[in-house]
């Protein structure tokens, strides 16, 4: 998910949703007073991106591929703490590697986060592995559990990006892209999973055996995310004056856009966001003189405002070097 | 290996970048996060035929860019590095959208080349202003700054640890991939022995991980790494944060090209 492709109000509530998960995880891990995890957890969200530079061939086809790393965090630190880990990489990541961005970050940490950690750990991987260890069972367990995770990752991407409408792509085939695809990653995914805590566990005994999971904390955090998502989704269908990703793809088969949904909700929300004006318009060019278009002046305007802009950083880059030559360091 | 330590190498720059004394760098951390996203934001809410009213909010960058001195190559290299997902979804607007959507000088321009430079243009602007908050900023700054503006303690920690074993684990996978390049003779790694590999990574991660811990508590550990920094908020701060967010607000608000734009030909369309 990249910041070009979603809207204030979709990343804008995924954060909200992302910092609430992230919230309470970061109680449970306190209230967990275990505090060899600190560390612990620095290190495996370093060990995220030390593992991704393991560049393997895709057995079949021409390409590489590395590990995500949700599943493995999940079922080394539980659910929470993989939580917590998951979106510190995601942070690095936005602020370091420009992968993301900062209004994405939210829909990022959902999207990655959520699906591996609290949907599949607790409702696939456990259920399948129960108390054994067994190389099958593991291979089993880690293979289900990550496709869930990714494809189900793939679908709120995909999901995100139509609310957003920014991307005019309809969201049908956007699923038909995303979903596929990850299914296919998830069984890599899931394998080498699977073999890292094979080797792990065969060196480490000890570690193989994690208390038995406490609480139904799924299930909660799957509700939450479910509420953040739809939500989302519904406001942001509301909210918009111009078609989305959705409509965009009915308007193209029936000929005719639908007519927007007239009425108390769709009225307060149009008027919130007028108010607001953090949500745009949206308007197509040229909507004041009724044609579709901008004029001359408009476009030279906007490159003349870019030079202004441009230029400007550059007289204040000679301006600051030369206040740092003069101040001693 | 070369290009990946060199990868390293440049994250780190970005980093060391901060610790400069520029003018930027004074400014307060929290401010500079506050902003920043603040900018953002605004750059999304333009809708997807906006390109022209855009070009007002480059401003934002270049000045942040100017006043943090920091070098414009590697920054754009970075950006160009990391856009073919939003690449992948622009390019793909041509195709779906040919309303003709803008009239410059006698040619019709479809409506999917406005949203495929717009696209791009908000994938640049936003994500240069987050690597620009880091190389102005500093992430031990910025971390510090989330803290105190209310982010949960256990995140921040885990965020500063992250970064500080960032290069240590990066750089011992790098030497194992190298170790198997060189033995390897050209043969590409399969998934089985990347999983090994993997693997025994996590071992020793994890042991390090104990003695970190071991290391930490000897030295009086809490739970939590004591705060760096002023905590006061200056003039300087406010006069950032309050001239930034009107110019944010006028910038949505008003169309400035436009404006321009009349001025200069007298109102003539």
């Amino acid at each position: 998910m990249s910041d070009a492709l979603v809207s204030p109000a979709v990343g804008g509530l995924l954060w909200a949703g992302a910092a609430g998960v992230a919230a309470w995880s970061a109680r449970r891990v306190d209230a967990d007073g275990d505090e060899r995890k600190v560390p612990l957890m620095g290190v495996l969200g370093a060990f995220v991106f030390a593992a991704q530079m393991v560049n393997f061939a895709i057995p079949g086809t021409g390409s590489s591929g590395h590990l995500g790393g949700g599943l493995l965090l999940a079922a080394l630190l539980g659910p929470e703490a993989a939580f917590l880990v998951l979106a510190s990489v995601l942070g690095v990541q936005a602020l370091f590697f420009a992968d993301g961005g900062l209004l994405a970050l939210g829909a990022n940490a959902v999207n990655l986060g959520v699906p591996s950690a609290f949907v599949a750990y607790p409702l696939v991987f456990r259920r399948i592995l129960g108390r054994s260890r067994t190389r099958g069972r593991v291979v089993a367990a880690s293979v289900s559990a990550a496709i869930v995770g990714l494809a189900l990752g793939a679908a709120l991407v995909a999901v995100e990006t139509a609310a957003s409408g920014i991307s005019s792509l309809p969201l049908r085939s956007f699923l038909a892209v995303l979903v596929p695809i990850h299914l296919a990653i998830g069984a890599i995914e899931g394998f080498v999973t699977a073999a890292v805590l094979l080797v792990l566990w065969r060196a480490r005994p000890e570690l193989a055996d994690p208390a038995a999971p406490r609480r139904p904390v799924g299930r909660v955090a799957l509700g939450v995310a479910l509420a953040a998502l739809l939500t989302g989704g519904a406001l942001s269908a509301l909210a918009s004056s111009r078609p989305d990703g959705l409509e965009w793809s009915a308007s193209r088969v029936a000929g005719a856009e639908p007519a927007a949904p007239a009425g108390g909700v769709h009225a307060l929300v149009a008027r919130v966001q007028a108010a607001t004006a953090l949500l745009p318009g949206y308007a197509l060019p040229g909507g004041r003189d009724g044609a579709r278009g901008t004029s001359l002046s408009g476009v030279v305007g906007a490159l003349l405002t870019l030079g202004v802009a441009l230029a400007g950083g550059a007289a204040l880059r000679a301006f600051a070097r030369r206040g740092r030559a003069r101040m001693p360091r | 290996m070369n290009a990946l330590d060199a990868a390293l190498a440049h994250l780190g720059s970005l980093d060391e970048l901060a610790a400069r004394g520029t003018p930027m760098a004074r400014i307060d951390a929290r401010t500079k996060v506050v902003v920043t996203v603040a900018y953002v934001a605004v750059v999304a809410s333009f809708g997807r035929h906006e390109l022209t009213r855009l070009a007002p909010l480059a401003l934002f960058p270049a000045a942040v860019a100017a006043l943090g001195d920091v070098p414009l190559r590697p920054l754009l290299l970075r950006l160009a590095i990391a856009s073919p997902f939003a690449l992948g979804v622009a390019a793909l607007e041509p195709l779906l959208d040919r309303a003709p959507a803008a009239l410059v000088g006698g040619v019709a321009i479809p409506a999917g080349w406005i949203a495929f430079a717009s696209i791009l243009a908000r994938y640049a602007l936003s994500l240069g202003a987050a690597l620009l908050l880091v190389a102005t900023t500093g992430f031990d700054q910025v971390a510090t700054a989330l803290r105190r503006l209310g982010a949960p303690r256990a995140l921040v920690v885990q965020l500063l640890f992250t970064w500080r074993y960032l290069f240590v684990l990066v750089g011992e996978a790098a030497r194992m991939v190298r170790a198997r390049e060189l033995r390897a003779h050209g043969r590409p790694l399969r998934v089985g022995v990347a999983a090994q590999l993997v693997g025994v990574l996590l071992l020793r991660a994890m042991e390090r991980a104990q003695r970190v811990h071991a290391a930490m508590v000897c030295r009086g550990f809490t739970g939590t790494f004591p705060p760096r920094g002023r905590t006061r908020l200056a003039a300087p701060d406010a006069a950032f944060a309050a001239g930034w967010l009107a110019f944010f607000a006028a910038a949505r608000a008003l169309d400035l090209p436009a404006l321009l734009g009349a001025a200069l030909f007298g109102g003539a369309r």
